[in-house]
């Protein structure tokens, strides 16, 4: 392996990487937010809607709606994305829908009573929420958001498909100029690996941090999994919102 | 939002302050209400009892807006609360004129509802400042008073969950306190608290009741309570009030055969 | 935006035969990942710990990092230790072995759900191993996991596409190939998106019923 490869392709890849991932968590999360609140509106029009968005971008193949902002965007509607642009729109898109799932599951599993106080104190709609349950709902979001990180870390190697210069797509270049395919694979799997290592460990600082501030013990995952946490999101929501009507029936 | 902040207490003068007009409730083919009418006046300390699933804790949240009236008004001090009155006609009232109205309302819940978020402090100072617009400072220095009143004045930094269950409805009472309402709801505060809690909370509330002119709506299985700081005594069975009057008289000699049943069995 | 019904015509047919192979991979793909993610959760449960340590640091492994790179480590570089497969197969196996880490948490979660008494009971009649496990864990187990393990399968249908860039002539690859040849690019990709929300949304409302029923 030559010093080349590392400078010249597979860093610059890393750093791509890490901003694709930045950039999509963010949109995603603003995605998430918004449409997982506004499913829980009073009026009907928004849920329908904002649940047609949540069932299109969940039943869309993120690969395929890809290659869509990228091929058919432009042609359909005379706008070119820049690739890297219609990559984050694309992630942000799919898992922003994946994201409103948990936000919804997070602030339907706040307990009812805490809603019914915060009328008693006549605290406006947005202040309930505001205050109130968002407060309590966000810590149970980190855990499941969390498992979705590492998805969106996984699912940014699609990028590469239209060319932009990630990691898997420094892996291909550098495939074929030396033809030696096990080492630079294997380099980056144990790349994306600890990429995936260290997302966990600051998700898990966040978690702690935040169940701090609503005077709760952090949960010690007690099976000890290396990295990542056990259950798909969706299993994950269901399951904390157990432990909130278990637990917190304050 | 300055409405509130003058502290003048509300008039005791026997006004009407809340009044149930035909007012029916059903969940799904149940009627827990009935065409039910009945009023208290200001200052009054008004004791509900009855069986349980007779309406008791249903005309609590329908005061609260937790729920709404099938048929039939209510008013609070004039206003009505779930409805607007336009140009003469009724309509059903928007989220800002209920607020308005029921910010003379406050509520002590059964299961104590503190926010688990926030320290003992802040959930009785969050309201004032962000619903009534009262100064940070201002909030912090009532709701270190009201604490001390409930005898707490220590746990100002506690989270809700490092107290106990006596503990936390004191402070729920203090935070309802701290919002200076004209009307305080009392949803059988003390049945969720273990025995050896309940007379710390009903000595704070009966110290309330003796030295404010707040009007109070209880409901309570504490009969004792009920007979010493009550003015009035509703008996209800079946959503329908079948029997009222003063403590003495319901407890001592009442009318009703269902009222002596009730009786003879919680007492 | 200018729609071509008559390029969505002519694609159609094309549409339809990707569409064959793209549930070929996910069958397929399924099959492997529900074995294989079984064979890993009965490891999870193998009394020593020379087999429970390695298995869980693997399944580890692949289950973060990308499925696509796995792929192309597939492709790549197994053909270098004279190891041949078709690109559908490679494709198959990939999809498998990456969903076998997710299904193997599913089977745990199942298999945990299972109270102790029913070890305690088979341990008392005196049942083997592997009879306990066919006969009183596995039956009990896999029937609350069904609906999380369809989630799953979805899931491999909507990121089977990714095999279009071995060169397994999915779905997506027909677009792709219509796209270089024709360029039409409109018509095919939008319809095999259509495509893959028509086949997703019933399955997973399918999924949400099934799991009503059996009460999660």
């Amino acid at each position: 392996m030559t010093a080349g490869l590392w400078e010249n392709w597979l860093l610059p890849g890393v750093w791509i990487t890490i901003q694709l991932t930045l950039y999509s968590a963010v949109f995603a999360a603003v995605v998430a937010f918004g449409i997982g609140m506004a499913r829980t509106s009073r009026l009907w029009i928004v849920r329908f809607l904002t649940g047609f968005y949540v069932e299109v971008f969940r039943g869309t193949s993120a690969l395929v709606l890809m290659f869509w902002l990228f091929f058919v965007m432009p042609l359909a509607f005379q706008y070119q994305l820049v690739p890297m642009w219609a990559a984050v729109l694309a992630l942000g898109l799919t898992y922003g829908a994946y994201g409103s799932e948990i936000v919804r599951g997070a602030i339907a599993a706040v307990a009812p009573a805490q809603r019914e106080a915060a009328i008693a104190l006549s605290f406006t709609p947005a202040q309930r929420m505001r205050r109130v349950i968002l407060p309590q709902a966000i810590p149970e979001m980190i855990p499941p958001f969390n498992n979705l990180l590492i998805e969106l870390l996984k699912a940014t190697a699609l990028v590469s498909a239209v060319s932009v210069a990630d990691i898997t797509f420094a892996a291909q270049l550098s495939r074929l100029a030396t033809g030696d395919s096990l080492e630079i694979y294997a380099i980056i799997l144990v790349l994306y690996f600890v990429l995936a290592f260290v997302l966990t460990r600051l998700m898990r600082l966040l978690e702690r941090r935040a169940k701090a501030g609503i005077g709760q013990a952090p949960v010690k995952s007690g099976k000890g999994p290396l990295v990542t946490r056990k259950l798909s999101s969706r299993q994950e929501t269901e399951q904390s919102s157990n432990i909130i009507t278990a637990g917190g029936a304050q | 939002m300055a409405t509130e902040t003058d502290h003048t207490n509300p008039a005791v003068d026997g006004s009407e302050l809340i009044r149930f007009d035909q007012v029916t409730k059903r969940f799904g083919s149940n009627t827990v209400l009935d065409n039910l009418d009945f009023s208290v006046s200001s200052g009054k300390h008004v004791t509900l009892i009855g069986p349980s699933g007779s309406g008791k804790t249903t005309i609590l949240r329908l005061l609260m807006t937790l729920l709404k009236p099938d048929e039939g008004t209510i008013k609070v001090d004039g206003d009505y609360l779930t409805h607007e009155d336009k140009g003469g006609k009724l309509v059903p009232a928007g989220e800002k004129h209920t607020r308005e109205v029921r910010k003379k309302i406050g509520m002590v819940f059964q299961q104590f509802n503190l926010f688990p978020n926030m320290r003992v402090l802040r959930n009785i100072t969050e309201a004032p400042v962000h619903v009534l617009g009262l100064s940070k400072d201002e909030a912090e220095t009532r709701a270190r008073e009201l604490l001390d009143l409930v005898g707490l004045g220590d746990k100002c930094d506690a989270y809700p969950t490092q107290l106990s269950g006596g503990q936390q409805q004191r402070v729920a009472i203090a935070r309802a306190l701290a919002m200076r309402p004209q009307v305080m709801l009392l949803d059988e505060v003390t049945s969720a608290l273990d025995p050896e809690l309940v007379a710390g909370v009903l000595d704070v509330l009966r110290d309330i009741a003796h030295t404010t002119d707040i009007t109070m709506l209880c409901v309570t299985h504490e009969m004792n309570f009920a007979r010493d700081i009550s003015d009035d005594v509703l008996m209800f069975d079946a959503g329908r009030v079948i029997e009222s009057g003063p403590p003495e008289k319901i407890f001592t000699e009442p009318e009703h055969e269902r009222t002596r049943e009730f009786l003879s069995a919680v007492l | 935006m200018s729609w071509n019904w008559d390029v969505a015509k002519d694609f159609l047919p094309e549409l339809g035969n990707g569409l064959l192979i793209t549930l070929e991979a996910t069958a397929l793909g399924s099959v492997l990942a529900f074995a294989l993610g079984l064979v890993w959760a009965m490891a999870f449960r193998s009394p020593t710990r020379f087999v429970r340590w390695p298995v869980a640091a693997v399944v580890e492994f692949i289950r973060n990092t990308p499925l696509l790179v796995q792929l192309f480590f597939f492709y790549y570089v197994l053909p270098t230790w004279d190891i041949k497969f078709s690109a559908l197969t490679t494709g198959v196996i990939a999809l498998g072995l990456h969903y076998s880490t997710y299904t193997a948490e599913v089977y745990r979660a199942g298999i945990d759900g299972v109270p102790k008494g029913q070890w305690e009971a088979a341990t008392a009649l005196s049942l083997s191993r592997g009879r306990t496990w066919t006969a009183v864990i596995l039956p009990q187990a896999i029937r609350r996991v069904v609906p999380a393990l369809g989630n799953y399968v979805i899931a491999m249908l909507k990121d089977s596409p990714m095999l279009a860039l071995i060169g397994v002539v999915d779905m997506l690859q027909k677009a792709r190939a219509e796209g270089a040849s024709s360029f039409q690019y409109i018509e095919p990709y939008t319809m095999v998106g259509i495509a893959f929300i028509l086949i997703a949304y019933p399955a997973s409302l399918l999924m949400r019923a099934l799991e009503r029923r059996l009460g999660h």
